[in-house]
């Protein structure tokens, strides 16, 4: 056990430099780092409840996704029937169909090969499900049921998630922060972190609202007294201004214009009242059916809605063909300028809901980091001592054993780009109790070989080899507590996990090569007539 | 130099004679914590309960706490508790879950965030809405129930089962009673006390599994040896190990819990006394002694021989 080889001895002492080289970039400030090279640049992020910043969890809302499928579906039945020339009776969307009363038998043939067309094969090119969009059924009473299966809604889910994440990071861009990090968790969940943001409640704001932006014509043959009453036309509804006092509108359902078809928003000021507006400019396709629609409606009052609420409801006095316009309703500065970032970016598929949301502010991550340093040096102060006082040469081997370890984990943690929260800390911290503890067990062996009479050089030997396998089996089991951590932890939690279980890697590393050589070399030095501990 | 030597050398300890008095001790106190989790229960932090929880640094140097709960309770959000957290300007503001889904934590916050304004600097700001709670509740009893089944089936494989079933009896007594402890003082139970559970129970197995690796050991030297001494010669030969690393330990874990601040307090509060008190108690007075009553290795069965002659 005591005898290396010179290029193994090599091998040990270059690993552990190396991996407590990739520390390094950690001492020195962001701007000189980055002047490396690439591969020398990676280094420890700190996490959010040590930098401060904000984490916000949101959901994609399901039951308005299934709203939104169910909806499309009954539309698609009617446009469907309509081109088939089919009569019917009923259509209404119940509970996870959409159900159609056809007029008469005979043509009940013809509907259902048509609007089984509707339903389409499930998970894209692969296919592998075989499951279909739709389910499509009759029953007695010349009724057809089409079923929107639960796949078709998670698909769809799925979806949703992705072109969010794509318009978050638009939005959350626009705010001018560093770095922000937006992932996917789970099927139907998104993760917002942003370092260093101190009150989330305009992100919120950007990420809270859908953005769905619509230009429709104010129905005016109905008074909106008779809609308030509940009498609204079923081809339009009732919708509110945004701001107060929320004034009743009755707007068709038919949309000219939308959000969509938007290339560019600018927040701006009215040059004669100089308001704050936002401005905009539409691409081709939508320039046209703006231009038509305007010249065909001159005189008569349009509404542009965000999110089923009317900005404003202006009379059109003249066509517009240019394909850009403005938009102004008692806008503030910062309420023209989020408008138009979420114009640019695109309106959300479906309504997100903050689910979670924690923030940290500068002050107590500074604090934070102070307290768990501290805690850290007087706890490492603390065991040397001890260490020295119990083992004394053997004590000071083990505690450059440890600070090798300490430096290792900083390494590894660096290499991954790991995040280091204050749990994390507190992992460090427990790690050099774990680190002390597979040398005490290689001392306290070595003891017990020399009382059992063994020559100093022999007993030293046995020692590390009879504590190696328990010291391997014992961080196992700590490890495996480690990895459960891992992986049901969320945020801090992961953290501690993450430099726990490197910390017993490189614990059981150090123990089997640092430790080991740091003796051997001093046996072999020394010669020793008997064991100092 | 005199080195410092906590443990003399050769003790011979009767640990096995002192299960007569541990087992009831441990049974008793067992039941007292099921006892205390139940009719006291565990003070559930916002991870689990959801709701609001704020950290705030009132601007002047002492936080006036009945002006900011008359200024909290006008809101109606339902109980508010107010806490003075780390210093005396610091406090931490509690507000129950709100009912009316996700939705309704939002305007809550909005809430408080403008009624405090700015005479505060927001410190920390927590928002746990009702299905996340749920989850990460059932998520951290799932992991306790996964690493302790994970720990279980690499001891079977590495020992015999009788070891491992020591070891998980004296795991589920650790973590009970770690649990009445956290009733008792009403310590915040989060996310963080799920890893300190979790991390006193890979610390206790750490002792439990040093041990028993002796009494493997001396199980293949010893064949003819009485159950009882030679439990008590695994344990008293490795008495001075698990002593001085305890010392280790504590002096790492009271570092943390008097230098670490308000933020880590709890879980080294937890920690220390799961680690410290019921950790190494455990592995010496109820993972050793147990092996007794779950009849391991006597007359000749696979233990006593050595590994080598294994599956001839």
């Amino acid at each position: 056990m005591l005898y290396f080889t010179r290029w193994k001895a090599a091998a040990i002492v270059l690993t552990a430099l190396v991996v407590c080289l990739f520390a390094v970039p950690n001492f020195f400030p962001e701007e000189t780092v980055n002047s490396w090279p690439k591969w020398a640049q990676r280094h420890l992020v700190l996490g959010l409840d040590l930098q401060g910043g904000s984490h916000i969890l949101l959901e994609v809302d399901t039951n308005a996704v299934r709203k939104d499928k169910l909806e499309a579906t009954r539309d698609d039945v009617r446009r469907v029937l309509r081109d088939a020339r089919v009569g019917y009776t009923g259509l209404v969307v119940r509970g996870n169909s959409v159900e159609v009363r056809l007029r008469d038998e005979a043509s009940s043939a013809t509907a259902l090969t048509k609007l089984r067309e509707l339903a389409v094969p499930l998970g894209g090119l692969l296919g592998g499900t075989g499951q279909m969009s739709l389910n499509v059924t009759t029953e007695p009473g010349n009724l057809i049921r089409l079923t929107v299966s639960d796949a078709a809604i998670l698909e769809r889910v799925r979806q949703s998630v992705e072109q969010s994440i794509q318009i978050i990071e638009r939005r959350v861009n626009e705010l001018g922060t560093v770095e922000p990090l937006i992932q996917r968790q789970g099927a139907d969940r998104i993760l917002v972190q942003v370092p260093g943001l101190q009150d989330p409640t305009r992100l919120k704001e950007l990420l809270g609202k859908t953005a769905k932006l619509d230009f429709r014509m104010v129905d005016t043959n109905t008074p909106v007294e008779q809609a308030l009453q509940g009498r609204a036309p079923p081809e339009s509804e009732l919708l509110y201004s945004s701001t107060a006092p929320k004034t009743p509108y009755l707007i068709e359902k038919r949309v000219l214009v939308s959000g969509a078809e938007l290339t560019d928003a600018q927040p701006g000021f009215d040059q004669r009242t100089s308001e704050p507006i936002v401005s905009f400019r539409f691409n081709t396709a939508g320039a046209r059916k703006f231009a038509q629609a305007t010249q065909e409606n001159v005189g008569k009052p349009f509404a542009i809605v965000l999110d089923n609420e009317v900005i404003s409801a202006p009379v059109i006095r003249e066509p517009i063909l240019g394909g850009s316009g403005q938009i102004s309703g008692s806008f503030t500065v910062q309420s023209a300028n989020d408008l138009s970032i979420l114009l640019r970016a695109g309106a959300l598929p479906a309504p997100l809901t903050i689910i979670e949301e924690r923030t940290v502010g500068p002050g107590l991550g500074a604090d934070s980091i102070a307290k768990g340093t501290m805690s850290a040096y007087v706890g490492a102060v603390l065991v040397i001592v001890f260490m020295f006082a119990t083992y004394g040469i053997f004590g000071l081997f083990a505690n450059i054993a440890v600070a090798v370890n300490v430096a290792m984990i900083f390494g590894v943690l660096s290499l991954l780009n790991a995040t280091l929260t204050l749990p994390g800390i507190a992992g460090v911290v427990l790690t050099v109790g774990i680190a002390v503890d597979s040398n005490v067990l290689i001392y306290e062996r070595i003891r017990e070989e020399v009382r059992a009479g063994r020559s100093p050089i022999n007993a030293i030997d046995a020692g590390f080899s009879r504590a190696l396998a328990t010291i391997l089996d014992s961080n196992i089991t700590t490890f495996i507590a480690a990895a459960v951590l891992f992986y049901i932890g969320t945020g801090p939690v992961r953290g501690f996990a993450v430099t726990l279980g490197i910390g017993i890697i490189t614990t059981v590393f150090t123990a089997f090569t640092v430790t080991r050589l740091i003796v051997a070399t001093w046996v072999r030095w020394r010669r020793p007539q008997h064991v100092p501990i | 130099m005199r080195l410092l030597r906590i443990v003399p050398d050769d003790t011979k300890f009767d640990f096995m004679r002192f299960r007569r008095i541990s087992f009831p001790i441990s049974a008793l106190l067992s039941i007292l914590a099921i006892g205390l989790y139940f009719f006291h229960g565990l003070n559930f932090g916002i991870d689990f309960k959801g709701g609001l929880l704020m950290e705030v640094q009132s601007k002047t140097p002492v936080a006036d706490l009945a002006k900011m709960r008359a200024t909290l309770s006008a809101l109606e959000l339902g109980e508010v508790q107010l806490q003075q957290f780390g210093g005396p300007s610091n406090v931490l503001v509690r507000i129950a879950e709100q009912p009316g889904g996700d939705a309704a934590q939002q305007v809550a916050v909005q809430k408080v965030r403008g009624a405090l304004g700015d005479s505060v600097e927001y410190r920390r700001v927590e928002v746990v809405g009702p299905r996340v709670s749920s989850e990460l509740l059932s998520y951290g009893v799932v992991g306790l129930g996964l690493a302790i089944f994970g720990i279980l089936i690499y001891l079977w494989f590495r020992f015999e089962w009788q070891f491992a079933l020591g070891a998980m009896i004296a795991n589920v007594h650790d973590i009970v009673l770690t649990i009445g402890f956290m009733s008792l003082t009403q310590i915040d139970f989060d996310l963080t006390s799920i890893a300190a559970l979790l991390t006193i129970l890979g610390y206790s197995l750490n002792d439990t599994v040093v041990i028993y690796d002796r009494i493997r050991e001396m199980l293949r030297r010893y064949k003819k040896m009485p159950m009882a001494e030679l439990l008590n010669g695994a344990v008293n030969q490795t008495l001075s190990r698990s002593v001085i690393t305890h010392v280790t330990v504590t002096l790492a874990l009271l570092a943390l819990l008097i230098f670490g601040g308000q933020a880590i307090h709890s879980f080294a509060a937890t920690m220390t006394f799961g680690v410290v008190l019921v950790g190494t108690y455990t592995s010496i007075f109820i993972a050793a002694p147990i092996l007794i009553y779950l009849g391991v290795g006597r007359g000749g069965d696979a233990l006593t021989r050595p590994e080598s002659d294994k599956g001839k």
